[in-house]
């Protein structure tokens, strides 16, 4: 949309603008975030599940509960964020030229965004894959079966490039028709104007679940044909920031690991594990080494609940999202979430 | 003895009016010139600190990335700026039909505001209210939903004749290349030397007797025949290659998508309303009395508008309606709401996946500029052909 475009454009300008009023040194991102009392998070502007806001403005979501417990680790408050919704192309723009802190907007990681935009992808807090969604009366069962037909999807995301990669693998020869709106890539699939929609399988279930008229009519087809490794970047050149992004999320993952819950974090801070002790704080204090106090991410586990809980409420079997825990269970559950140590 | 003149005595003075402005003039280009090469510099060197890539290098390096639809066949292995490419001809794409489309459109509504018929008069000024009065990004969406929502799907589309229309665009049948069609295409050559030919000698007779003979039928019908002629000398080749009925869509056959569809349609039918008030306005400066004394010659209404009018009215038409095709132009790049692979689309999709937005925006306002230029050159140019030699 036009609109979007002179967002672009306008970002660009804006980052222009912020090179040439504050050349070179970025003051540390900790400092500017304690200064002004907010952590600026980009998000995405609504993706049921990851991050939109509801009736009330309050944002809810994945991604929106690990800027609070960013904001909570950092500042006290998991209320201190202030989230700036961000169409696909500007994102990294954002990110670059300092418009947001943090860009936790189901973002996948890939080494051209590592290596040349000059950002640091910290950890991962969704592992997704790509798939595909038909209406059920297609009578299509597999993705093969989508040769010189048309698939909806949005610019600016891996997406374009997979379903790219895949056609050719199998000789499909799609036709893609891309949109720089979500809201548009849905219209054009509802109404028909694609046999297919294709995104993360995560986005999927959102999709079907808030904007279709009826779920059932729509199936998500068995071939996952990407990884999607999905997590929160910040801008290079602030290690201490990257760190303190990083360990929040490893932090969320080792509180699970180790029972520790919303409900009784507080009761915790007693228990005799040692391992439970260095997340509270009560043994030693790993919130110094990052520049935090000691309480940083007992604070964090008790706004937004630990891993599991945060991907229960928001995507979880029991939410309207319905994802399987899957590939995001912990490592000794049957997934890959795995944790560095805290210590 | 030679006698030299006197050496000119040179005005470095500030009192000359002439190096004042001179003076001006290079502190004025100075100071542009600093400025941009400041920020070009700033961007470029805190690009570099931050450790954000830049140049246009990525523009050789293979894009990986499909184009729903493109003049050519284009394969996600070639380069980015062969990408580039497919986006710019698709934008020039819409941009001359729509161009082509809003001109004839565009005077037809015009002149009719000037008809004598009340409901043609009327009919005409309620196009022109309501369509430059509803902003195009509205009227490019509504289109495409009209087209996406009221159509049948692709596994059921209206059968009109051979075309076939449905969610998937319009599918039309194209013939199936032979020989023949060159020795078609000959005889139109043909054809149109000879009829240019015809209608020189039937002005030359024209001018000399006084009668007045066919300046426009004739020489089409000569064109037709000589095209036709053509055809029937290379064996009349009929094979069509004619969409139809796949299991998931339609199959074979040319096809226009519901984007480009709606794109041309929305700009056309938006830019025709600018159009024909431009026409109306050029029309009504033409000093009434032309209009009396073609009346008074014996020419009907008709011959009036085609002999008298509008030739004249066409040296005031110019200049405002190579700002309409400029809009519609620059209007093309609101197709990317509507999915239609533009050069802002694709432009889009290469920031997202290089991560080079000034390059990719640079690239945008390049292309964009050009394509202004030269419609506003070539446009320049026929103004002054059409203009009135004053001798």
């Amino acid at each position: 949309m036009k609109l979007n475009t002179v967002k672009i454009i306008a970002a660009v300008v804006a980052s222009l603008g912020a090179l040439v009023a504050a050349p070179a040194h970025a003051g540390k991102t900790l400092d500017g975030i304690k200064a002004r009392g907010q952590v600026i998070c980009g998000v995405h502007t609504g993706l049921a599940g990851f991050s939109a806001a509801d009736s009330t403005g309050k944002w809810n979501g994945l991604d929106s509960d690990i800027c609070r417990a960013i904001a909570a680790a950092t500042l006290g408050d998991g209320d201190k964020v202030k989230y700036v919704p961000l169409p696909a192309q500007a994102r990294f723009t954002a990110l670059q030229s300092g418009e947001v802190d943090v860009l936790s907007r189901n973002t996948t990681f890939t080494l051209t965004r590592d290596a040349s935009l000059g950002l640091n992808q910290t950890a991962v807090t969704y592992y997704d894959g790509q798939g595909f969604m038909v209406p059920v009366k297609s009578k299509i069962k597999s993705a093969k079966q989508l040769k010189g037909q048309t698939v909806c999807v949005q610019s600016g995301t891996t997406t374009e490039k997979n379903l790219t990669d895949y056609s050719k693998a199998n000789g499909l020869s799609v036709k893609p028709v891309v949109f720089e709106k979500l809201e548009a890539v849905e219209g054009a699939y509802f109404s028909g104007r694609c046999i297919a929609y294709t995104t993360d399988a995560s986005g999927l279930a959102s999709v079907r679940n808030k904007s279709a008229k009826n779920p059932a009519d729509h199936i998500i087809l068995p071939e996952i044909i990407s990884k999607e490794p999905l997590g929160p970047l910040v801008r290079r050149g602030d290690d201490e920031w990257f760190a303190i992004v990083k360990w929040v999320v490893y932090g969320l993952i080792e509180a699970e690991e180790y029972g520790v819950t919303q409900a009784n974090v507080d009761a915790m801070k007693t228990s005799a594990d040692p391992v439970v002790g260095r997340i509270l704080g009560t043994t030693e204090d790993t919130g110094k080494l990052l520049g935090l106090d000691k309480e940083w991410l007992a604070r964090a586990i008790k706004t937004t609940g630990n891993y599991g809980e945060i991907f229960e409420r928001n995507v979880g079997p029991k939410s309207a999202l319905q994802l399987p825990r899957g590939l995001n269970n912990l490592w000794n559950k049957g997934g890959i979430m795995y944790a560095y140590p805290v210590r | 003895m030679t006698r030299q003149a006197p050496p000119r005595k040179k005005k470095i003075s500030w009192r000359s009016q002439a190096f004042r402005g001179l003076v001006y003039q290079i502190l004025a280009v100075t100071a542009i010139g600093l400025a941009i090469w400041f920020l070009a510099h700033n961007t470029a060197t805190n690009m570099r600190l931050r450790g954000i890539q830049s140049g246009f290098d990525f523009l050789t390096s293979a894009a990986g990335f499909d184009i729903g639809e493109s003049l050519y066949p284009f394969d996600s292995g070639e380069a980015y700026w062969r990408a580039f490419l497919i986006g710019v001809t698709n934008t020039l794409r819409v941009a001359v039909l729509g161009i082509i489309l809003t001109t004839v459109i565009g005077t037809l509504i015009g002149v009719g505001r000037f008809s004598r018929n009340a409901l043609v008069r009327g009919l005409c000024t309620t196009y022109i209210e309501v369509f430059r009065n509803i902003p195009i990004l509205l009227q490019l969406l509504m289109w495409y939903l009209l087209f996406t929502e009221l159509l049948p799907a692709s596994t059921e589309p209206m059968v009109l004749g051979p075309l076939f229309l449905s969610k998937g665009g319009l599918n039309f049948p194209i013939p199936i290349w032979a020989s023949g069609h060159l020795w078609a295409a000959g005889g139109l050559v043909a054809g149109m030397g000879l009829a240019w030919w015809q209608r020189r000698r039937a002005i030359q007779a024209f001018e000399r007797t006084g009668l007045p003979s066919s300046m426009f039928w004739k020489p089409l019908a000569i064109v037709v025949a000589a095209g036709l002629a053509g055809w029937l000398l290379g064996g009349a080749p009929l094979a069509l290659d004619s969409p139809k009925q796949g299991e998931f869509a339609i199959e074979n056959g040319g096809s226009l998508t519901p984007e480009f569809l709606s794109v041309l349609l929305g700009l056309t039918i938006y830019t025709a309303a600018f159009v024909a008030e431009v026409v109306r306005s050029g029309i009504q400066s033409v000093p009434r009395g032309q209009a009396e004394a073609a009346s008074a010659l014996g020419l009907n209404q008709a011959q009036e508008m085609r002999l008298v009018m509008l030739p004249q009215a066409l040296r005031v038409i110019i200049p405002p309606m190579t700002n309409q095709y400029l809009n519609l132009t620059k209007n093309s790049s609101l197709a990317v709401a509507i999915g239609y692979p533009d050069v802002v689309s694709i432009a889009n999709t290469a920031i997202n996946q290089t991560g080079r937005a000034v390059e990719c925006i640079s690239v945008i306002m390049l292309v964009y500029l050009s394509t202004s230029l030269a419609t506003s050159l070539l446009m320049n140019w026929y103004n002054a052909r059409a203009a009135i030699k004053e001798r």
